[in-house]
């Protein structure tokens, strides 16, 4: 075990698979003489050369586009896009080429996408987006947001491994604030839900950056039992961990950075009605970035993004229920 | 400024091209004849409602497809667009599967998953289609990008239109292309008119200008003459499998048909129709090779035979099962490449 970041068990995985296996390769913006914007692959271009670190022509389809052709024919590309915002601008090669191609036509499209998302720096609308449920809405794309560095590492392993495209949602805020112990070495963790803390009065599900602001804020919640489940994975998302939370805990609060209409949480939400209803002690609760775009100005963002006060503030309403 | 319309060469005059035997010269004919007759065994099908949805072809493009495919080795890989059933008949998609394919049987390439031309036979080293046009362009360029890396001596070609030319995908590809100079085939179809739209609202300079822009050759080819289209295609993969970097072809050629079936083309005047209707492709080859000797009936027969044979075939096959719809969404085995293609020019047969 040895204590990483973050961003350096980001490094770490990347590093690792680029030495295991000679068909990885990693493409994006920036990210070779430079290291990356957020210097997640500092120094590699020394190490594996400008072929396997390679810096791009700026153009995002670009990236996804060829990382596709490169897939088809026996690579296993991961790509960066420098923010997760301008994957926009590479959108239709994800969700039309890369996505539908295993159920057209039968083949596999082994590539990730790291997505550098979220807010809470001043980024201001395109540098702060939280673009997940654009792809959990696309067929034929997997979707996982660690929220630790453990996860934060054996995600991307699987990711790498899977034989299909993954969008790999990596928050920035947690870069350089989240550290852990992480395992030495390549292992993988499975696309599914982790409890991040047991509890047994309400639960808050969450996932990326809104699991540290769930586990603070229900820490000490006058004394509440609460769980905090970790999706961890979009798609699939672990509909079995979620109902089990909810037959546990009963009451449910459901955190999204994300902007709130169609939401991940909005999904798990839908799914607790379906499936859940029946052990529901209150209605379901939502805690989400209103839909508007992100503000830059400090007090203006803040005042959008979820906060430990909100969520506390909902916990505690859902409790008194 | 419209791109200029190639001259087609004096028919049956030209020098038979030192590159092809008599035997490629007829595959070649042989690919158009049946591109030409299953396509319209397939808009019979179509009128009699046993085709879903809608019908494209390329009628009168022939040349293109099966000219650029013809120089394709099995270990080169290909992205082909609707208009270019020659390019799959060449790499050994058997005319029973693609009429399955049209009309969403169980048999067809796709399985039923998807209509028309928008597949690829992923054991035969293509990559179907997708309606974002020319999304294929960046696939293509991926493919080349690491046949470089990996420093192996094959190449990919892509077809796409006029029409795309207008859009970022062929852009980002021409440059990302030109940058790391890859080898890789850009075959611009220009057929005159994307949907209704003609060329000159289109662009404001012949496309294949845009090649030098973006730092490699590109060429402008009469599209409707096959062993032009051959030639300028093996020209291309020489270059790219030796260092040379990426080539645009334009191809000449005339979409004689509606954009799909529904489309009575009332936007082209009559006599352009006519004009391009002289320069058939098919005419054209077919004269060569009568001068050369060749029994083009005998030929003409066996291939409606063969269209028969795949007609009765497809039409036997069963629709897919509705309860399989859910299937293979997600890979759940290993990614399995592309694998090689079938190539037909005795230049591959030593």
């Amino acid at each position: 075990m040895t204590t990483l970041t973050y961003l350096q068990a980001i490094s770490a995985a990347l590093r690792d698979e680029l030495r295991d296996d000679e068909r990885v390769l990693i493409m994006g913006e920036d990210i070779g003489v430079f290291g990356g914007a957020f210097k997640v692959t500092d120094g590699f271009i020394d190490e594996f050369g400008p072929d396997r670190v390679m810096d791009t022509p700026l153009a995002e389809s670009g990236i996804v586009g060829t990382a596709i052709g490169a897939a088809v024919v026996g690579m296993r590309p991961v790509c960066e896009m420098q923010f997760s915002d301008f994957i926009s601008c590479g959108f239709d090669q994800l969700v039309n080429v890369a996505g539908k191609m295993h159920y057209r036509q039968g083949l596999a499209v082994p590539i990730t996408v790291r997505l550098p998302s979220g807010g809470g720096f001043s980024g201001g609308p395109f540098h702060s987006q939280n673009p997940e449920a654009w792809f959990m809405h696309a067929p034929g794309i997997k979707v996982v947001a660690p929220s630790t560095a453990e996860d934060a590492k054996g995600l991307l392993h699987s990711a790498i491994r899977d034989p299909n495209p993954v969008c790999f949602m990596e928050h920035k805020h947690l870069y350089r604030r989240v550290k852990g112990e992480v395992p030495d070495g390549i292992f993988e963790t499975p696309f599914s839900a982790r409890v991040a803390r047991p509890g047994s009065d309400l639960v808050v599900i969450a996932y990326g950056a809104m699991v540290p602001v769930a586990l603070e804020a229900t820490e000490d919640l006058d004394g509440a039992s609460v769980e905090v489940l970790d999706l961890r994975s979009l798609v699939p998302l672990d509909e079995e961990a979620v109902l089990d939370s909810v037959e546990r805990c009963s009451k449910v609060v459901i955190l999204d950075e994300a902007n709130s209409t169609c939401a991940a949480g909005a999904q798990v939400a839908a799914l607790i009605a379906e499936r859940g209803f029946e052990s529901l002690d209150g209605p379901v609760i939502r805690v989400a970035t209103p839909d508007v775009p992100i503000p830059f100005s400090p007090p203006l963002e803040q005042a959008v993004l979820p906060s430990v006060d909100r969520v506390k503030e909902a916990c505690r309403e859902l409790l008194a229920y | 400024m419209a791109t200029n319309i190639a001259e087609p060469a004096a028919d049956g005059a030209a020098a038979p091209n030192a590159h092809l035997l008599l035997e490629d010269r007829v595959w070649l004919m042989r690919a158009m004849l049946l591109m030409r007759g299953l396509e319209e065994r397939a808009m019979t099908l179509y009128r009699q409602g046993k085709v879903p949805g809608s019908f494209y072809d390329g009628y009168g493009q022939e040349a293109v497809s099966a000219g650029a495919a013809f120089a394709m080795a099995p270990q080169d890989r290909l992205c082909i667009l609707h208009r270019d059933l020659a390019a799959h008949l060449i790499r050994g998609v058997s005319p029973a599967r693609i009429l399955g394919q049209y009309m969403g049987r169980a048999s067809g390439v796709t399985k039923g998953r998807e209509g028309n031309v928008h597949f690829g036979d992923r054991e035969l080293g293509c990559v179907g289609m997708v309606s974002m046009l020319p999304d294929m362009m960046l696939v293509a360029t991926g493919m080349a990008m690491a046949f470089k890396l990996r420093g192996e001596r094959r190449c990919a070609m892509t077809w796409f239109g006029d029409g795309s030319t207008s859009r970022g995908d062929f852009h980002e590809a021409m440059n990302w292309a030109g940058v790391q100079k890859l080898p890789v085939i850009f075959v611009l179809e220009n057929n005159q008119y994307a949907y209704s739209t003609p060329i000159d609202k289109q662009f404001a300079v012949d496309p294949v200008e845009h090649a030098a822009a973006y730092g490699f050759v590109g060429e402008t080819v009469d599209g409707n003459d096959v062993e032009a289209m051959f030639e300028a295609a093996r020209t291309a993969r020489e270059r790219a499998i030796t260092g040379g970097g990426p080539t645009l072809i334009e191809a000449v050629t005339m979409r004689m048909h509606g954009h799909a079936a529904h489309d009575d083309m009332k936007y082209v005047p009559k006599e352009q129709v006519e004009e391009w209707r002289k320069r058939d492709p098919i005419d054209r080859q077919e004269a060569r090779l009568r001068e050369a000797g060749v029994d083009v009936d005998a030929l003409r027969a066996e291939v409606k035979a063969e269209i028969d044979a795949a007609a009765e075939e497809a039409l036997a096959a069963p629709m897919p099962n509705p309860e399989t719809a859910g299937e293979g969404v997600f890979c759940e085995g290993e990614a399995e490449p592309l694998g090689d293609g079938v190539a037909r020019w005795s230049g591959f047969q030593s």
